[in-house]
Formats: structure tokens, C-alpha cells, sequence
């Protein structure tokens, strides 16, 4: 049999068939929001035995259905939120915590080991600002540990714990774990909500 | 002077585009690789609020969905108020529970301890609904949860 070249393929219509399907995907993308804010429910059974706490250990944050904030029994804007709750954790009012930097205000919380915040919402409470409470609150912890983590270890929480899950971070994920529970019960994060 | 004229043609030369597929395919790959075939079909509106102290969830097979929010504008005759779907349906309260044991049973033994619900809840629900929701999976033991929000500033933006 006689050798025969093979015809070329026209290539022509490549950059069409290309497109159809860009055109798909770019329409069929969604790219999905995977991020947010975790929380962890209360377990269902509950002791009978009342657990006593002082009244300056709880800070109570109230929401009522017109989207209204009330702190500690006074009107607050979500903007003076943050402050407000990191000025109650740090306070530091019995001593016992060496690196708190609050007032030490004997009216105001003891440690941040006792301090509790009390979030309380109504039936009729938007979403929004029920999500914007809460950000601001784990916003005041966040703080809080983000400057204890300097002040111990030169680096901000946030990056320990990115550090942490990086798979290619070069460092002892042991030690690093350590360092950051120390910081977690150095503040740990006491948010009850109130059914 | 006429030596220093340009020479004028009048035509100019045609761009070439024989590079074009190439680009075309690039984007096309980048498309593929970031598009995630929705899982279910929302019958909801589903405007998640802002928050800015997010974690992102780490395994994608590890989460439950709940979506709560107003029906959306075809599906007008279920009311105005907001309610729940699950998997590609409306539901009420009740049904959560047999929901997570559902997905519980889908998923291998070893993970269960591992499994964490996520909250999208549209931005205008009311709290009542999202309170119920969450009696219902302390109920089922369903504890870690997710509300998962847009990344932005919660100031600012009503």
C-alpha cells in the first residue's frame, strides 16, 4: 500500500468549541461561601444544683426585637460592643490575674477565668445583628488573645493558629499546640446564651 | 524631501490570532476547577450576613446544611415567613432531627464526632426560628455548629 499523508485536521472552530464551554462554566460558577463563625451548643442535660455567680463576674448583653442593645442595663451602639467587652474581660478586678491591663475595678469582673458574658436574644431579634453581636464578642476575645500572644510569644494568635493548621509549616506543631491552649485558658472564651 | 516620506500603505496588518484558543482554554480550566455544582437547589432567599471573625469549616464532606429564610419569589404560596429547607425541600422544626440522623448514617462511624452543622440563615430571619433550630440539635446532640456569614464588616452595612 502506497504511503498517504493524513489530511490536517482544521483547527479552525477550536477557539469556538473553547468558549461554548467557558461560557458554561462562567455561568454555572458559584463560588461558595465555606467560612463563618463556630459555636459550640450547650450539651442538653442540665445539673439541678444552681451554680452561684457574683453578679460583677457576668456581663449581660440583651437583644430586644427591635434590634436594640442593651449592655449591663444601658443602650448601646453595636460600634462601642467590642470596647466595652474587652474593658469587662481584661479587668482583672481580684488580682490574681498578672497580665490583665484593665482598671482592676472592684465593681467589674474578677479574671478573665470567671468572667461570663450572657448573650440574650428575643423571638423576633433579626439574624443580622444577632451575627453581628456575636462577631463582635468572639471579635473582644479575639483581641484579648491576640495581645497576650504577642506579649508571650511575639506572634499574633491568629497567625499560631493558621501556623497550626498550615501542613507546610516548618515548626513543632507540638510546642505550638501548647503555646496555644496556654493562650486559650489564659482567656477562655465563656459566651452563654440565655433561652 | 521626498526621501524622508512615509511610505503610506493603507491597510493595516491583521492581529494575530492564533494565541486566542490558548487564552480561551486558560480561563476555561480555571472555571473548572473553581466551579462547585450546587448541591441543592435553594427554594429560600439566601442572603447571608456579614461577619469578620470567620474560621473557615475545614472538610467539606464533614458539614450538614441547614438553609432557613423567606421563600423565594416562585414559591410565594409557602408565605412570607421564613422557614427551613433541608436537602432540596421546605421543613418544619420537627424534621431536623431526622435530618441529622440521616446524614449521621451516610457518613462512616468514626466521623460522626466530627460532623458540624452549618447555619445559612438569611440576614433577615428572626432569631426565633434559628433558636428552635438549635433546641432541636442539642436535642439530637448535634452540638458543634457553623453560622456561616460573608466575609466583610458587620458596621455599616444595613
Amino acid at each position: 500500500m502506497a504511503k498517504r499523508a493524513a489530511p490536517e485536521v482544521n483547527a479552525g472552530s477550536m477557539a469556538d468549541i473553547a468558549f461554548l464551554l467557558l461560557i458554561f462554566f462562567l455561568v454555572t460558577t458559584t463560588i461558595e461561601t465555606d467560612s463563618g463563625i463556630n459555636r459550640k451548643l450547650p450539651p442538653m442535660e442540665e445539673s439541678d444544683e444552681d451554680v452561684v455567680i457574683k453578679q460583677r463576674n457576668i456581663f449581660t448583653v440583651l437583644l430586644n426585637g427591635r434590634d436594640q442593645l442593651l449592655v449591663e442595663d444601658e443602650l448601646m451602639e453595636l460600634k462601642d460592643l467590642r470596647a466595652a467587652a474587652v474593658e469587662f474581660l481584661d479587668n482583672g478586678g481580684d488580682g490574681s490575674c498578672d497580665y490583665c491591663q484593665g482598671k482592676k475595678d472592684k465593681s467589674s469582673s474578677d479574671n478573665p477565668d470567671k468572667a461570663i458574658i450572657s448573650l440574650k436574644n428575643e423571638r423576633e431579634t433579626t439574624y443580622k445583628t444577632y451575627i453581628a453581636v456575636q462577631n463582635e464578642l468572639v471579635a473582644a476575645y479575639n483581641e484579648l488573645r491576640d495581645t497576650r500572644a504577642q506579649a508571650l510569644y511575639g506572634k499574633s494568635f491568629a497567625e499560631m493558629q493558621a501556623d497550626y493548621k498550615d501542613v507546610n509549616w516548618p515548626g513543632n506543631k507540638e510546642n505550638l499546640k501548647a503555646k496555644i491552649d496556654q493562650i486559650k485558658v489564659d482567656y477562655p472564651q465563656k459566651l452563654s446564651e440565655v433561652q | 524631501m521626498s526621501k524622508f516620506k512615509k511610505k503610506k500603505s493603507g491597510d493595516m496588518p491583521a492581529v494575530n490570532t492564533a494565541s486566542l484558543p490558548d487564552i480561551v482554554f486558560m480561563l476555561l480550566f480555571f472555571f473548572m476547577v473553581a466551579t462547585v455544582m450546587r448541591q441543592n437547589t435553594l427554594k429560600i432567599e439566601n442572603n447571608l450576613p456579614f461577619a469578620d471573625q470567620v474560621e473557615k469549616l475545614d472538610k467539606k464532606d464533614l458539614v450538614m446544611y441547614i438553609y432557613a429564610g423567606k421563600p423565594s419569589a416562585n414559591y410565594t404560596q409557602y408565605g412570607k415567613e421564613a422557614r427551613i429547607q433541608l436537602n432540596d425541600d421546605f421543613a418544619s422544626v420537627k424534621d431536623v432531627a431526622a435530618f441529622i440522623a440521616a446524614e449521621r448514617a451516610s457518613k462512616r462511624e468514626e466521623l460522626i464526632p466530627f460532623l458540624t452543622t452549618a447555619l445559612k440563615v438569611d440576614s433577615d430571619a428572626n432569631m426565633g426560628l434559628i433558636g428552635d433550630i438549635k433546641q432541636e440539635l442539642r436535642k439530637v446532640n448535634a452540638l458543634k455548629i457553623n453560622y456561616t456569614t460573608k466575609k466583610g464588616s458587620v458596621l455599616g452595612r444595613e
